[in-house]
């Protein structure tokens, strides 16, 4: 097949834009195909919004957007989530606009009209002027529809879409591997590093299940672990693998040996980068079983599971993916810790974390630098493609839906036909 | 207000000479500033002290000092390639505290980065721990970095704050 087609035959006429093995290089740029994204795929699917232990008793909240638009996800007295628009109904002001806390309600700083954690409207001050033209229960935040599986918290502002747990499908069993990493204690988000580059969203979307990447980015990080780990993170050498999950879907698997973190827990060795806190676990007083389970979650799981379009379940961390402009993506990663676990296994997920993620992170920065300059190179040949093709001549169909080696871009191609499908709508 | 100038001196000296080698890629004698156990932190969230047992974008030991120092060095990684170049100012030091053979002590800096076409800017509030030393004068024990943007969202940093 050419390479090269006249872009300006193709518009945005999405087949041809989308291709079993390629994706041209304009879904980087074209400001129009943006604006689209916004409305046929963040307000027309599932969105991640909050993990459960973000907002955990009646009154907390967080802020987030979906696509462009500022949501709070708060929970009621009754412990029920809502997640309303951020705008007072009155004149648009925001009602919330610190990142996380715990209120009663939410009171426009603009006139006053205040609100209940359920959105509904609940005053008014100097309701006299309005005299009988102001029906109040005509007037609440507006609400959007919201469904749970396993703490991770979605909404939608599409009313007639489809259940969650349908959307997620084959996903959901790896999202309940993913949870094991609480080794027996509740997960519980505790903070997040944020960051920005100057690049696509997708471009993002697309490194949750590239493994291709990783020794070649990440060489600087290989080279600050212990040897034993970093023949862990040799993903070439395992029987690793990606497979696509259906509705863009997919998951990674790169150290196959850490997808169920609970199997044969007493037959296999503590890591050696674990041992002084498996010491320290058992100083506490900790069973061995229970040791090798704590230490073995403190690790993370041994693979990526990417939700599309925003959310990943993402070794030991959530990665959240906020699209800011055609060339601009916001991203965070949420450190995931045990409610209630021993301290200092804590400290030892926390310090991980640290080690790779974030603008100061081994990790973090060299994967910013990397899309940064896939955004860059696209500004050069705006006939060409990217490239998606690796991994196809080994590609199998499965109970799931399609696998092939770790280092395939079986997961890329998954959600660019999932964005295909979803922008043809 | 009761100043005790010389040593007011004698701080600034050091934290300027730091600032000096960390502008210039000297890690190796920046390494040298550190006690054993000290324990350099750049906090996201100002208002959470309790820095073991939160969140922070870097929570380094000497250990963590060093392979930072090492990836800044070995040209692996592609965000320090090319390098970038920093001027940092320090400025308005207070001695908080002078006990028990610790220092506290407050200052701010405004560092200038050049990178790539971009040219960035970080402001901080920084706090030292100090403990007397007969060869450097001082060691770091604690090097604490609030930056006054740590809530928003940052781009990477492939330097030393």
């Amino acid at each position: 097949m050419n390479s090269i087609i006249p872009t300006h035959n193709i518009g945005t006429d999405y087949d041809t834009l989308v291709q079993s093995d390629r994706a041209h290089t304009s879904l980087y740029k074209d400001e129009r195909i943006f604006d689209e994204e916004m409305e046929k795929i963040f307000y027309s699917t599932w969105v991640w919004v909050a993990h459960a232990s973000e907002i955990p008793e009646g009154g907390s909240y967080k802020t987030i957007n979906i696509g462009k638009q500022p949501v709070v996800a708060v929970r009621d007295r009754k412990k029920k989530v809502h997640v309303l628009l951020n705008r007072c109904r009155h004149r648009a002001a925001t009602v919330c606009e610190h990142k996380k806390g715990k209120t009663n309600s939410f009171v426009c700083p603009y006139h006053g009209w205040s609100y209940a954690l359920d959105g509904s409207l609940r005053g008014v001050p100097s309701p006299e002027s309005y005299g009988d033209c102001l029906d109040k229960s005509e007037l609440p935040l507006v609400s959007l529809r919201v469904e749970e599986y396993n703490g991770m918290i979605f909404a939608s502002f599409k009313e007639d879409i489809q259940p969650l747990e349908e959307f997620l499908g084959p996903a959901k069993k790896w999202i309940d591997l993913f949870m094991k990493q609480g080794a027996g204690y509740p997960i519980k988000v505790l903070g997040e590093h944020r960051f920005r580059f100057p690049g696509n969203w997708k471009i993002q979307l697309e490194n949750t299940t590239d493994a291709y990447h990783f020794p070649l980015v990440h060489k600087s990080f290989l080279s600050s672990v212990d040897e034993k780990t970093e023949e862990l993170f040799n993903f070439e050498n395992q029987p690793g693998f990606v497979e696509d999950l259906g509705n863009g879907h997919s998951v990674m698997v790169m150290i196959p040996e850490l997808v169920d973190l609970d199997e044969e827990l007493m037959e296999r060795p503590i890591q050696e980068r674990f041992e002084d806190l498996a010491q320290a676990l058992r100083d506490e007083g900790h069973e061995e079983l229970e040791v090798r389970r704590i230490v073995r979650a403190v690790g993370g799981s041994g693979f990526n599971l990417n939700l599309f379009p925003n959310i990943a379940c993402s070794m030991a961390f959530f990665r959240v993916l906020q699209p800011i402009s055609v060339a601009e993506t916001e991203i965070h990663h949420s450190v995931i810790t045990m409610d209630g676990g021993p301290q200092i296994a804590n400290q030892y997920r926390l310090r991980l974390h640290e080690h790779f993620q974030g603008p100061f992170g081994f990790g973090t920065p060299d994967d910013s630098e990397a899309w940064e300059r896939v955004q860059h190179g696209a500004n050069a040949g705006n006939d060409l493609w990217i490239m998606l093709n690796r991994g196809l001549p080994g590609e199998v169909k499965t109970e799931d839906g399609l696998k092939s080696d770790v280092s395939a871009e079986t997961g890329m191609r998954a959600a660019y036909q999932q964005w295909k499908k979803m922008m043809k709508a | 207000m009761n100043m005790n100038l010389q040593l007011l001196n004698e701080v600034t000296a050091f934290i300027w000479a730091e600032a000096d080698m960390l502008d210039h890629s000297e890690y190796r004698e920046w390494l040298n500033l550190w006690n054993e156990k000290g324990v350099y932190i750049i906090p996201i969230d100002p208002n959470l002290t309790d820095y073991e047992n939160n969140l922070n974008y870097a929570y380094d030991d000497n250990h963590m000092r060093t392979l930072r120092v090492e990836r800044l060095e070995n040209g692996e990684a592609i965000s320090t390639a090319p390098k970038a170049n920093t001027v940092r100012s320090v400025s308005r030091v207070r001695v908080i505290q002078d006990q028990d053979n610790e220092i506290v002590l407050r200052c701010a800096q405004n560092l200038r980065e050049f990178r790539k076409e971009n040219l960035k800017h970080y402001t901080a509030d920084i706090t030292y721990h100090l403990t007397r030393d007969a060869d450097t004068g001082f060691k770091i024990n604690r090097k604490i970095i609030n930056l006054v943007n740590s809530t928003d969202t940052l781009a990477g940093i492939s330097y030393i704050l």
